[in-house]
């Protein structure tokens, strides 16, 4: 648990020594496991990088430790009616780092873009403990453009302590209106209807009945509970801009078969409405021992038949599927809702969750959307990417870190894994994926 | 989360409700944002999240050290992670159940076992009273670390206590502790509540609530505790003389309102418990009759910033938030709350400022310094520990929001 600088660097020289695995952590809040401790290495925990350096207000940046909780940006920005975009639901506990490391999104990333959009410069050390920086402060910096490699990079290339993010003034209105659906396949359709008339809302999210149910017991945020589906759309900007594209937005929805239109009152209303969906994945809690939250990406116009497809396989395996959504971007987080104390449970939800990767990627999607890769979706990997393209994630990994000592036997599959991974079926003679090598 | 107890705690019914809350909990680290310690010490051992898989591994059977027990001593009990927790974990009986099993496998060094000794049976004696009264006269006399913790002469100065009738009555918990060292609380509710037309019954034989016990992890002590309490309570509550048993320390309430469920195995007190649970009202729940009995008789200085520390027992333990400000404001007083953190535990946290100073003081320190942002002229709250534990800290004057009621009454 390093408080400075040097002892990270000190930390990192050691184990690249030793050739000991490095595993930086944040606040643990990430979801697809990307920041599990290696048997045989090290957590280097980041939480006591917990400090604001400055806000500088005139140039619209912040310079924060990397351990600093993304809510508490946009709290030292307030007095300056600034703040930090991205919104992760996680946003009260995670770290800046941890979204570095992720890119994460949030449910305001489809108007002001993900981590990435938003972060100028990063400070932090390679593997073998050199400091380095990518990025400036200005919008662009010269040569190649490395910040967006390290961006999403899930704790692989180098070790991030220090972060410049960018400040947007808080927009002076912003209201939610929601909107209820008798089914799912309407309420799918109408995300795609919202963006196709020329409307990017600050923020669009699908949530389906049984997750509705599960968080309103804890928010009571006045969900409509007989709605098969609700969308929460948010506008923000001056007045007049608010109460234009909210009445805008209202008619396409109702056009697309919305069976309730309620719009947030108050700033205390819209938050409360807000809260039910930040709160939607643990709240799961409530309904189930446990949960697999997915993440991947599908085509807005394909929403519908996503949703008709995880319809059929909650049958095929015999589990409940509770479906939120950050709707406008096609970015999916079904919940399948299991007991792992059940090992058979736990194996369905697993093949469950596979084939919802399988069928994002089959209509046109990807398997990750802002959860990373990390151990869960490793084996996806091999669904998505060739093995030329994995061969050059791996050689990208190795020019910043020859050793692989930083987060190994993660993100990115090593070919063994793909070949233990698919079912070794000898058809006619043929073996599949002869190029690979078996062990 | 998956759980697999071990067959030791496998069928228990300790092993049963652990099992349960444990089961609730998706560890996905909210917690972590709104713990005192692990915003203090960084260590995820030392946030709720980490404490839950700390205890589920010593229920799973793994080898209980020293250290596990550490860092469930560190815990404050602020339960500031049930509010947080959006997946309903019952954190506070679940460390209560972690503290029980780990103390009955490892053995504390003999000074800590002396002084928590001391605590148990200090705190709740006969002697306690007196001992303050001495305390007080020789303060100046006595090291910094004791003077914290003993009252000046002027706190312990109480008023008349009021003799009129009524025919609307509650019972008071007059507690352990908060008689000898701020008395006038005591005397300032049944002043408030004798002009609001209410008049309150204290039962002799009734003493400390349970909480010291309990929280030393004396479990059986502390069910005497409360037992022996509904015993002196049951008379007045069978004759339905009273309509309600109220609570003026936030830390006694959360403990009575639970007396229900930590006697729910006690065939003989199961149901009296859960009445006496069921009756049990803070102070504050009684703010609404008071402030339309007194509305014209307040004369409330409109000048006077008072800033309220909410107790950790009163806004996470009870749930009972914003009621104290908004009812005080009504009545004409300037009342705020700290701008950040006002969720944050002041570090009082029972006996924990005892036995864990440093911590203690460093959230003492960083709550003062967040109500001084205030510039208020006097703190006010609702629990004798964050009182005195606050006071000790700073020159502006600490009080319970009932004395500032009480003094306004014309």
């Amino acid at each position: 648990m390093p408080q400075t600088e040097a002892q990270v660097a000190a930390v990192l020289v050691a184990c690249h020594e030793l050739g000991v695995p490095v595993v930086a952590r944040g606040a643990g809040t990430g979801l697809s496991g990307g920041a599990t401790p290696h048997r045989f290495g090290v957590i280097l925990s980041l939480a006591r990088f917990n400090r604001v350096i400055r806000v500088d207000p005139l140039n619209c940046l912040a310079v924060v430790e990397c351990g600093v909780r993304n809510l508490s940006i946009s709290e030292a920005a307030a007095p300056f009616g600034l703040y930090y975009a991205p919104d992760p639901s996680s946003q009260i506990a995670c770290t800046i780092g941890g979204n570095i490391a992720e890119n994460s999104g949030g449910v305001h990333c489809l108007k002001y873009g993900l981590t990435l959009h938003n972060v100028l410069k990063l400070r932090g050390f390679t593997a073998s403990g050199e400091l380095i920086e990518f990025g400036s402060e200005a919008l662009d910096s010269p040569g190649l453009d490395l910040l967006s490699i390290v961006v999403g990079s899930e704790g692989m290339l180098a070790v991030i302590t220090e972060v410049t993010v960018k400040l947007i003034p808080k927009p002076p209105v912003a209201r939610c209106l929601l909107a209820s659906f008798a089914d799912l396949e309407a309420a799918g359709n109408a995300v795609a209807a919202v963006i196709a008339a020329g409307i990017i809302p600050a923020g669009l999210e699908l949530m389906d009945r049984r997750m509705t149910a599960a968080v309103e017991s804890f928010v009571h945020a006045g969900y409509d509970l007989n709605a098969a589906a609700i969308l929460l759309c948010e506008s923000d900007g001056t007045c007049d801009e608010v109460e234009e594209e909210i009445g805008h937005m209202g008619a396409v929805l109702k056009s697309c078969g919305a069976t309730r239109l309620s719009v947030s009152q108050d700033e205390a209303e819209r938050l409360r409405f807000w809260s039910g969906r930040k709160n939607a994945f643990p709240a799961s809690g409530r309904i189930s021992p446990d949960y697999m939250c997915m993440d991947s990406t599908i085509p807005r116009k394909r929403m519908a038949e996503m949703l008709r497809a995880i319809e059929a396989m909650e049958l095929k395996y015999d589990l409940r599927c509770a479906n939120v959504f950050h709707a406008g971007d096609g970015n999916l987080h079904p919940l399948i809702l299991f007991d792992a104390n059940d090992p058979d449970q736990l194996r369905r939800c697993e093949l469950f969750g596979a084939e919802i990767l399988e069928a994002s990627v089959h209509l046109g999607g990807t398997i990750s959307g802002e959860h990373g890769v990390g151990l869960e979706k490793l084996n996806s990997m091999c669904v998505q990417f060739s093995p030329l393209e994995r061969q050059q994630m791996i050689a990208v990994k190795r020019a910043f870190d020859p050793k692989e000592i930083l987060n190994p036997g993660k993100v990115i599959p090593t070919l063994h894994r793909c070949a233990e991974y698919g079912k070794m079926t000898v058809h006619r003679g043929l073996l599949p994926f002869a190029e690979l090598p078996r062990f | 989360m998956q759980t697999n107890l071990s067959p030791e705690f496998r069928g228990t019914q300790q092993g049963a409700t652990a099992e349960a809350i444990l089961r609730k909990c998706v560890h996905c680290g909210f917690c972590l944002a709104t713990c005192p310690t692990y915003q203090l010490l960084g260590n995820e051992l030392d946030g709720p999240r980490g404490r839950i898989y700390l205890i589920k591994q010593v229920l799973e059977g793994a080898t209980v050290t020293r250290s596990t027990q550490q860092h469930l001593d560190r815990c404050l009990t602020c339960r500031s992670c049930e509010t947080t927790c959006p997946s309903g974990v019952d954190y506070g009986h679940l460390i209560d159940i972690g503290r029980q099993v780990i103390d009955e496998r490892v053995a504390r060094p003999t000074r800590e076992k002396f002084v928590r000794w001391l605590l148990k049976v200090g705190l709740t004696s006969s002697f306690f009273g007196p001992a303050i009264k001495l305390g007080a006269l020789l303060r100046p006399m006595l090291p910094k670390t004791l003077q914290n913790k003993v009252p000046l002469p002027s706190d312990i100065e109480s008023g008349s206590w009021p003799t009129r009738i009524h025919a609307r009555k509650v019972l008071l918990l007059a507690g352990c502790v908060q008689p000898s060292i701020r008395p006038n609380i005591n005397a300032a509710t049944a002043r408030v509540l004798d002009a609001a037309g209410i008049q309150s019954l204290v039962a002799g034989k009734a003493g400390c609530c349970g909480a010291i016990r309990v929280h030393l992890n004396d479990r059986p002590g502390g069910l005497n505790d409360m037992r022996r309490n509904i015993d002196a309570w049951w008379p007045t509550i069978e004759s339905n003389a009273i309509d309600a048993i109220i609570m003026n320390a936030s830390g006694c309430g959360v403990m009575v309102k639970d007396y229900g469920a930590a006697l729910a195995a006690d065939a003989s007190y199961a149901k009296k418990a859960a009445r006496v649970s069921a009756l049990t009202m803070d102070l504050s729940e009684l703010l609404p009759d008071l402030v339309s009995a007194l509305r014209t008789r307040v004369i409330a200085s409109s000048q006077q910033l008072m800033a309220f520390h909410s107790p950790c027992t009163l806004q996470h333990g009870q749930r009972l938030l914003g009621g104290v400000e908004r009812h005080l404001q009504s009545l004409g007083f300037k009342v705020e709350v700290t701008l950040s953190e006002n969720h944050q535990c002041c570090g009082s946290a029972g006996t924990y400022s005892v036995l864990e100073p440093k911590i203690a003081y460093q959230l003492r320190d960083r709550k003062l310094a967040e109500i001084g942002r205030l510039k208020p002229r006097c703190i006010i709250s609702a629990n004798i520990g964050c009182i005195q534990h606050l006071q000790s800290g700073t020159s502006i004057p600490v009080k319970h929001w009932i004395e500032i009621l009480d003094q306004a009454i014309v």
